[in-house]
């Protein structure tokens, strides 16, 4: 179709508003791009002499900073193990199995994950962690984000479960398989995109948190990148310009590769529908 | 495909059929089921019981905390100081007005106009905008609200650069317009996921629609009005509940101000962590919690009545 002349103004018009928020969306975040890569950096805006990459040396020169990052990584991990296994075992079951009042167990579920928020229930579940005599440790890091993250994921995966014909397994049991091996040999393979797009946002939702590891954890030993990148403060409380960008570059690379690798495979629209 | 129903259909009536028996199937969903009471239904309910109390985090009170009855929302409500700043009720409508401006107001709509746009713009336009969009939305926190420190500081920060370049005077705007700054930065936080909810919904209809306003010579605003909104509309809401949500019970402004100066920027998240763990009122921090949980069930509500009526899920 050719277009008018008002019309190709209008396109050239829209063209340059969203290439303008795009702009704006960038600003705050250019300084990232420099930064960290500057030995000299300070909070302006300035084009590194020279590049380099020696505050990338000090961060791994300092043995808290990557002792923080592995705990982010302990954490991450575990807590996605349990998220990915506990969901899926659920998932199929309130798929595929007729266990009576399924639905009354959807809807409360749903419910209470969107009631029960970290900013609201703080208090309790450092009462309840606390009681449990895990207090600031990994785990109680890992079972709280377990405990919040699964509701969501369970949903994520019973859609995904149900749009999967119950014809594969049923042909599996009727060659004479138990129904266990027809969810490990049979279910498990073919649900398995539906799990890493569960694991993938579960790890990037622990990762990226702040307050539950903030409340839970006391020791440095055990804090997260998230909570110990405010270490790099000096007494006076400003910050190591340096350290913390190179830092926080390091800690956002995980989170951006795990996005890339979604979208990539999934394509970006259904990781944007599912981030909590 | 002809044989299935045949073998699969006495069989269910010899056997009762199911996939998984209904042993397998409990089996199957409890250790989701006992992580998901222990850490959040436990808690829905505990929460409840402390804020009927006086307990406290270190003291006499932390072990044997006493019945104190409605005492802590007497005193969250208490009349005399309830509007004073750094008190329950001047952070409430905080609240109100951050959810307000940066998430129905800011995230929404700027949501809204970026969808429409990236719609009809050359595709390398689309995702140089949608990169940075999503950037702001996917890194963690932590980062985002260091990069805003650093974005917004008076002496250096890349925003008065930008204004003193332009020959408008910088300012100090985390001392001076602190609330308006956590509104813009929730904004820019958040307003991807309105994109991506109403770009999705937006290309779910039908290009023919737009082909015959085309030819009947509709402009982009026409169009806009009269195909593009109203048959999102289901999705509008489901965005507004969502990110209302999400904007009540968020905590990352506390990352860029520590909910001041002053108490100007102290959500009711915020407020509720000030309370219990830096005034070590758990009592009292509990009652807050109650508080924000209930007007969660309330949109939580809405949302699932909404959900169960027509399903708006995309």
């Amino acid at each position: 179709m050719k277009l008018t002349l008002p019309a190709y103004v209008g396109r050239i018009a829209f063209s340059a508003l969203a290439a303008l928020i795009g702009a704006i969306f960038a600003l705050p975040l250019i300084w990232f791009i420099f930064a960290p890569f500057n030995a000299r950096a300070e909070l302006g805006l300035a084009i590194p002499d020279p590049w380099t990459l020696s505050n990338f040396a000090t961060v791994f020169g300092n043995s808290y900073a990557v002792q923080a990052l592995w705990n982010s990584f302990i954490q991450a991990t575990g807590g996605v193990i349990l998220v990915g296994a506990a969901a899926t075992l659920a998932a199929y079951a309130l798929s595929r199995s007729s266990v009576p009042g399924k639905g009354a167990v959807t809807y409360t579920l749903l419910l209470f994950s969107s009631v029960v928020s970290g900013s609201a229930a703080m208090v309790p579940i450092f009462l309840i962690v606390s009681a449990m005599g895990i207090m600031d440790t990994h785990i109680a890091v890992i079972l709280t984000f377990a405990g919040g993250l699964l509701p969501t994921a369970m949903f994520i995966l019973r859609d995904f479960i149900d749009s999967i014909p119950k014809s594969y397994e049923e042909s599996a049991m009727v060659a004479g398989a138990s129904p266990v091996q027809a969810f490990f040999d049979v279910a498990l393979p073919v649900i398995r995109p539906g799990i890493v797009v569960v694991v993938v946002w579960a790890f990037v939702n622990i990762w990226g948190s702040f307050l539950i590891p903030f409340i839970l954890l006391r020791s440095s030993d055990n804090m997260p990148a998230s909570v110990a990148i405010y270490s790099f403060y000096s007494e006076a409380g400003t910050p190591i310009v340096t350290l913390l960008a190179a830092y926080a570059l390091i800690y956002s690379l995980p989170v951006v590769a795990l996005y890339l690798f979604v979208s990539w495979k999934f394509g970006f629209r259904f990781f944007g529908g599912i981030k909590a | 495909m002809t044989t299935e129903p045949i073998t699969s259909k006495p069989r269910r009536k010899v056997r009762n059929f199911s996939l998984l028996s209904n042993r397998a199937g409990a089996a199957f969903m409890l250790p989701a089921g006992l992580l998901v009471s222990v850490f959040v239904i436990v808690p829905f309910f505990w929460v409840i019981f402390v804020s009927f109390t006086n307990r406290t985090l270190i003291g006499r009170t932390a072990l044997n905390p006493e019945f104190v009855g409605l005492g802590n929302y007497l005193a969250l409500f208490d009349p005399a100081t309830f509007f004073q700043r750094g008190q329950f009720g001047f952070s409430l409508i905080l609240t109100t007005q951050f959810v307000l401006a940066s998430a129905l107001i800011g995230q929404a709509l700027l949501g809204l106009l970026l969808a429409w746009l990236i719609q009809t713009v050359p595709p390398w336009v689309k995702r140089i905008t949608e990169t940075f969009v999503i950037a702001a939305w996917i890194l963690p926190e932590v980062v985002i609200g260091f990069a805003w420190f650093a974005f917004l500081d008076r002496d250096q920060g890349t925003l008065n650069a930008l204004l003193t370049g332009f020959g408008l005077p910088p300012g100090d705007f985390l001392l001076e317009q602190p609330f308006w700054v956590i509104v813009v930065f929730n904004t820019w936080r958040g307003a991807a996921f309105s994109m991506m909810l109403f770009n999705s919904a937006f290309s779910s209809i039908p290009p023919s629609y737009f082909q015959a306003a085309d030819v009947a010579g509709a402009s982009s605003w026409q169009k806009f009005r009269d195909i593009g909104l109203p048959l999102i509309r289901g999705h509008i809401v489901t965005d507004l509940i969502l990110i209302t949500m999400w904007t009540f019970n968020t905590f990352t402004p506390f990352l860029l101000t520590n909910g001041g100066p002053s108490y100007r920027t102290e959500l009711v998240s915020i407020y509720n962590y000030r309370v219990a763990f830096q005034d070590f009122q758990f009592g009292k921090g509990a009652a807050v919690g109650v508080i924000m949980m209930l007007i969660n069930l309330a949109f939580a509500l809405v949302y699932l009545s909404l959900g169960r009526k027509k399903a708006p899920k995309s």
